[in-house]
């Protein structure tokens, strides 16, 4: 069934009773091509893209709760590419790419928001860094601009541009940046796959994975047990609960992030706006709510909820950046667990396991890669080979000194 | 978070520095033949428990202590605290 504004008419006229379920849920089978575990962002993404751009449909989504209830349905649903190390920016901007097209591809209303992101400095140093962020950018095929003060006061008024201790000098712009409504990306991805024969199997826990010489051959899970030539593991934020099942000690850290909604309001922060003397976040969503967040809370979680002083850091950066938002009062705040890898980069790597993939260490920047870590998983488990934007994102980068690490902080991951 | 410190008694979370899994306290040995392996496991894989975990805390805005800290990661609740200097002495260690 194809959405279109002629099928609204239509619909419409005649009282709204054609539209159906957008995905079935069928019953597992005993066995799958690819078994892909976890359905959320990215592994709805795979799925997908395994179907349309690889041509397997032999393929399950295990999904322990419902479909998108984990970070595709937690996050503050920025897109941007504005990253600098060869390993990372190539792939951000394939992913922006696909953003671009996503909802032409998919035929779904993801409400993809091209608004722009400002990343703004406050010292000359800071300065000279985002200048030479902003070429590796360009290098790699994105746009990126820089603002002086003046450009900013004429488009941003509200800022705090001569606030004492951090005086906004300017800023680092990607107009092709935004916001996308995330929920949607979830269910446009299930309805793709599903269309495509994809099975979408939910409240299926996977409990243990068949590991037999040194190879995986399927899954046992809430729903019985599951034979599969390749599992493909998909799970960011509880990576470390999932591959443990399979013996495996990973580069991560499960933190937890938090992320707040204020009352709607009328339009006043025109695109995504980020505070570079501290860590604070901010857009408006369609609804008018401004969506912000800041630090992770610092210590390992899996609890899906944060403690205050966080609450309060992230207030404070809110108020140095833009003293207008003392006046919106929360509504709410929530917490998402993230995969707080080593360096800071995530993996698509196969594991030393035969037959047994994984795809995690999304640290909080996981929403705006989902198109293209779904594309480059497909190309993994599709050829056996990295797709080459995601060559480097590989689960012995320590090992082999090839870290990416864009802070440059090292192996502390409470700290990228 | 509160940190019951066995020294100053309860103090918030907020006082101190988080550094990671408290097995960061048994460094391998250098002149192992499988050294680089097993100075990978060290510096860069993690048990990532959910449920009681052992984590070093340093006490940075109090007394400078390192604390082993027992907290459980899916509630927040904390079990245990002791002195990071007296584990790592009932491991073996001299300091």
């Amino acid at each position: 069934m194809r959405y279109s504004a002629l099928r609204i008419l239509r619909e419409g006229l005649t009282g709204n009773k054609g539209w159906k379920p957008v995905w079935r849920e069928p019953e597992p089978k005993a066995e799958y091509d690819i078994v892909i575990v976890g359905g959320g962002g990215h592994g709805l993404a795979t799925a997908y893209y395994l179907a349309k751009e690889f041509g397997h449909k032999n393929i399950a989504v295990l999904e322990k709760g419902w479909l998108g209830s984990g970070n595709i349905g937690r996050n503050t649903t920025i897109i941007r590419s504005n990253y600098m190390l060869p390993g990372n920016e190539p792939f951000y901007e394939m992913s922006l790419k696909l953003w671009e097209g996503l909802e032409q591809d998919f035929n779904y209303n993801a409400m993809v928001s091209q608004r722009s992101i400002l990343n703004l400095y406050h010292s000359d140093a800071q300065r000279d860094a985002f200048v030479r962020r902003a070429n590796a950018m360009m290098l790699a095929g994105a746009d990126a601009e820089i603002a002086d003060a003046d450009q900013l006061r004429a488009e941003l008024p509200f800022l705090d541009f001569d606030n004492a201790r951090f005086p906004i000098k300017g800023g680092l712009f990607q107009r092709r940046g935004g916001t996308v409504r995330h929920d949607a990306v979830a269910w446009g991805y299930a309805r793709g796959a599903d269309a495509r024969g994809v099975d979408i199997i939910q409240n299926c826990e996977v409990t243990g994975f068949d590991i037999e010489n040194g190879r995986c051959t399927g899954v046992q899970t809430s729903r019985g047990a599951i034979r599969a030539k390749k599992v493909a593991v998909c799970v960011a934020g509880s990576s470390g609960r999932v591959m443990e099942k399979a013996g495996m000690r990973l580069p991560i850290e499960s933190h937890v992030l938090q992320a707040f909604v204020t009352e709607g309001l009328k339009p006043v922060i025109p695109g995504v706006i980020t505070f570079g003397a501290g860590h604070f976040y901010v857009s408006q969503s369609d609804k008018g709510g401004l969506v912000f967040g800041g630090d992770i809370d610092g210590y390992n979680s899996y609890a899906q909820r944060g403690n205050l002083p966080v609450v309060e850091d992230v207030a404070e950066g809110g108020m140095a950046i833009m003293p207008m938002i003392g006046r919106a009062r929360l509504l709410r705040s929530w917490g998402g667990i993230m995969d707080m890898s080593m360096d800071g980069s995530p993996f698509i790597d196969k594991t030393h396991i035969e037959g047994l993939y994984f795809n995690g260490g999304w640290c909080y920047g996981g929403f705006k890669a989902t198109p293209a870590s779904g594309f480059c998983y497909a190309h993994l488990l599709a050829k056996g080979e990295p797709h080459p934007v995601a060559t480097q994102m590989r689960l012995d980068r320590f090992m082999t000194g090839n870290l990416i690490d864009e802070k440059g902080v090292g192996n502390q991951p409470n700290l990228h | 978070m509160i940190i019951n410190h066995p020294l100053l008694g309860p103090r918030d979370a907020a006082e101190f520095v988080y550094l990671g899994d408290a097995s960061l306290i048994d460094r391998p040995d250098w002149e192992a033949e499988d050294a680089a392996a097993q100075f990978h496991a060290y510096g860069y894989l993690r048990d990532n428990p959910a449920g009681a975990h052992q984590e070093l805390w340093y006490h940075e805005q109090g007394d400078r202590s390192w604390l082993v800290v027992t907290r459980d990661t899916t509630t927040h609740e904390i079990t245990q605290v002791e002195l990071a200097r007296d584990v790592a002495r009932a491991r073996g260690r001299d300091r």
